[in-house]
């Protein structure tokens, strides 16, 4: 049997606005197991973004249960999420997010001195070749195209081998060639290293590509 | 990759902003060396330039003892007299090693500074005075033939700036007087280097100033004597009597409030450039907002992120401390001339004196500086939350 990598019970995310009472995420049921490819679809407001931050520990809960690799952080308060998080979860995010400042092999160096790990610049440039930009390691973000930068964006959160890998909109920003290229590109990762994909998404072509999709609306799974 | 590499890279995304601040904390950093050297400098030239006169107390007319103690030192107009019966009493006091009287005249030479005119200083001297100062060689030449000759010899700059040699012919403008010259001394580093010295008869003769001195220099056989004789000379009708411990001290107030000011406007340099850095990277983490969420995702601790910033902080600190250091030790001989024309009195010597250990202080502070300015920036960064962060950056 698959090792679980996240499981939410009655998962709740509710946000105050004067005297309101707004369920970003309103009791979701959700279990994911290593190696799958999942993607989260639903219109904008639905609570993918709420819903991928709080799987990731970048958030906390208001309400339920949630174990991300076997460890209950429901009550964990967000100054020691980064433990959990910490070398143990690779993000994506819609806008690459590089360090303007930093080359390729240098964002990738970064992440793994976040992840508290070594900065060992041989698997930097090892990590940069499996998604084809090894011939750009010098660059800086601002010198290379949006998928170019989005690949080094995967590579990053790769070369800390992470235990799954959440990407939010991660071709939002990308035309539709493009947006193929880096999708194929997490496939393989998904095939090749049996790696878990948790993936929001906004378009159902990328969707439908997935092992399985969970549909949000209005907070709640639809499907 | 290290918390100090990224730190830099980070300083150089906003080049202009942060050399600008670098120059901020650089400008607060000379001044405030050039300040403290010329505490050290000032204090040092002048306690050596007293220790060099070799006599521990003075003899003036009544008068202000600010004008007295200048005048000894410098020189220049409005002198006042004293009797030289004076110093007659006074010479034969038991307690006294050495004793020398002094006449000070100045000359208004219209030749002088390629034709803009200035003073020259003559000094009338008795044989004692080289009793007094026995470190005073002549480079050339030796004393007056004569207590009455008309001859004059030349401290080692008076001698450079007049172009005279022993032999030479000196005139005096105003007093149609040629006198030879004698002798010219090595130079001293004090004010001596300066002055045209002549016998005293000479001198009294030649200003019409008979039986009148401007001074009287005292070395006594026992320093811890000197308040006992001090109070006993004031016995003697028309004269003020002046410990060079006091002249150092009279000269020191008379520069206090120039010190004052030029203090308050390092505290103010100071004040500013901690304002400016906490602005510079205040502004530059907001900039970062959303990066900084992204590092907070990655797996920053909050420490990692004060950390970082911080660092940046200190850098900016370190390197205007650093640079603040190199201005001050090069431009020292240009704040020395312009603190000469702004004060009263300046001694001879170098009044701005940068040490080692001057500039090793002013580097810490500098970094004590960055420390205390980067806590604010540094927790704001910090005690971000991530999701925030990020959705705030979007």
């Amino acid at each position: 049997m698959n090792r679980t990598i996240v499981k939410a019970e009655k998962l709740r995310k509710v946000y105050h606005l004067f005297a309101e009472e707004i369920a970003a995420v309103d009791g979701v049921d959700l279990e994911i197991t290593a190696g799958e490819f999942v993607s989260i679809m639903g219109p904008s407001g639905s609570g993918k973004t709420t819903l991928l931050d709080m799987i990731g520990c970048l958030d906390s809960i208001s309400d339920g249960t949630l174990e991300i690799l076997g460890e209950d952080v429901s009550s964990t308060p967000e100054s020691q999420l980064v433990k959990t998080r910490r070398g143990q979860i690779g993000f994506i995010f819609q806008d690459f997010s590089l360090i303007p400042s930093l080359t390729a092999l240098e964002n990738l160096q970064l992440g793994l001195f976040l992840a508290g790990k070594q900065t060992n610049r041989q698997k930097c440039l090892e990590m940069l070749d499996k998604v084809h930009l090894s011939h750009r390691c010098n660059h800086l973000p601002k010198q290379m195209s949006g998928g170019e930068q989005q690949r080094v964006a995967i590579a990053r959160a790769l070369v800390i081998e992470p235990d799954f890998l959440l990407a939010d909109e991660p071709t939002g920003h990308l035309d539709t060639a493009t947006t193929q290229t880096v999708f194929a590109l997490l496939k393989e990762i998904n095939a090749q290293q049996n790696l878990t994909i948790i993936l929001a998404t906004h378009d159902a072509s990328i969707g439908s590509q997935t092992q399985r999709t969970i549909l949000l609306k209005d907070g709640k799974i639809a499907s | 990759m290290n918390t100090l590499s990224i730190a830099v890279k980070n300083l150089r995304r906003k080049k202009i902003r942060s050399v600008l601040t670098i120059g901020g904390v650089s400008i607060a950093v000379a001044v405030l060396v050039s300040l403290m050297g010329f505490d050290k400098g000032y204090q040092q030239s002048l306690t050596s330039n007293i220790d060099r006169m070799g006599y521990q107390l003075l003899v003036t007319a009544k008068g202000c003892p600010y004008e007295a103690a200048t005048m000894m030192l410098k020189g220049g107009g409005g002198l006042r007299y004293m009797e030289q019966d004076a110093y007659d009493q006074i010479r034969s006091d038991q307690r006294i090693e050495q004793i020398t009287p002094q006449l000070v005249a100045t000359v208004f030479d219209p030749d002088r500074a390629e034709g803009e005119g200035g003073f020259v200083m003559f000094m009338g001297i008795h044989d004692s005075y080289m009793k007094l100062k026995p470190w005073n060689k002549f480079k050339s030449g030796g004393w007056f033939s004569s207590p009455d000759a008309d001859e004059v010899i030349m401290g080692f700059e008076a001698a450079e700036l007049e172009q005279r040699n022993v032999g030479d012919e000196i005139f005096i403008p105003g007093k149609n007087k040629i006198l030879k010259v004698a002798g010219i001394f090595e130079r001293t580093g004090t004010q001596d280097d300066g002055i045209v010295f002549m016998p005293l008869q000479t001198t009294q003769q030649i200003f019409g100033l008979p039986g009148k001195l401007t001074g009287v220099g005292i070395k006594l056989k026992d320093i811890q004597t000197i308040s006992k004789v001090e109070e006993d000379l004031y016995e003697v009708p028309g004269i003020q009597v002046i410990s060079m411990a006091q002249v150092r001290g009279t000269i020191l107030n008379l520069i206090a409030s120039a010190k004052i000011m030029a203090n308050s406007i390092a505290v103010i340099a100071i004040f500013i450039a901690v304002i400016g850095v906490i602005n510079t990277i205040l502004m530059s983490v907001f900039e970062r907002t959303q990066e900084i969420g992204i590092l907070k995702a990655m797996g920053a601790s909050r420490f990692q992120i004060f950390r970082l910033i911080w660092a940046e902080t200190i850098l900016i600190c370190s390197l205007g401390g650093i640079i603040g250091n190199i201005v001050a030790l090069t431009a020292s001989r240009a704040v020395e001339a312009i603190i000469v024309n702004i004060l009263p009195f300046t001694p001879s010597g170098p009044i701005v004196v940068i040490y080692p250990a001057l500039l090793v202080y002013a580097l810490a502070g500098a970094v004590v500086l960055g420390l205390i300015a980067g806590l604010y920036p540094s927790w704001r960064a910090c005690a971000m939350v991530p999701v925030e962060a990020i959705r705030r950056g979007e």
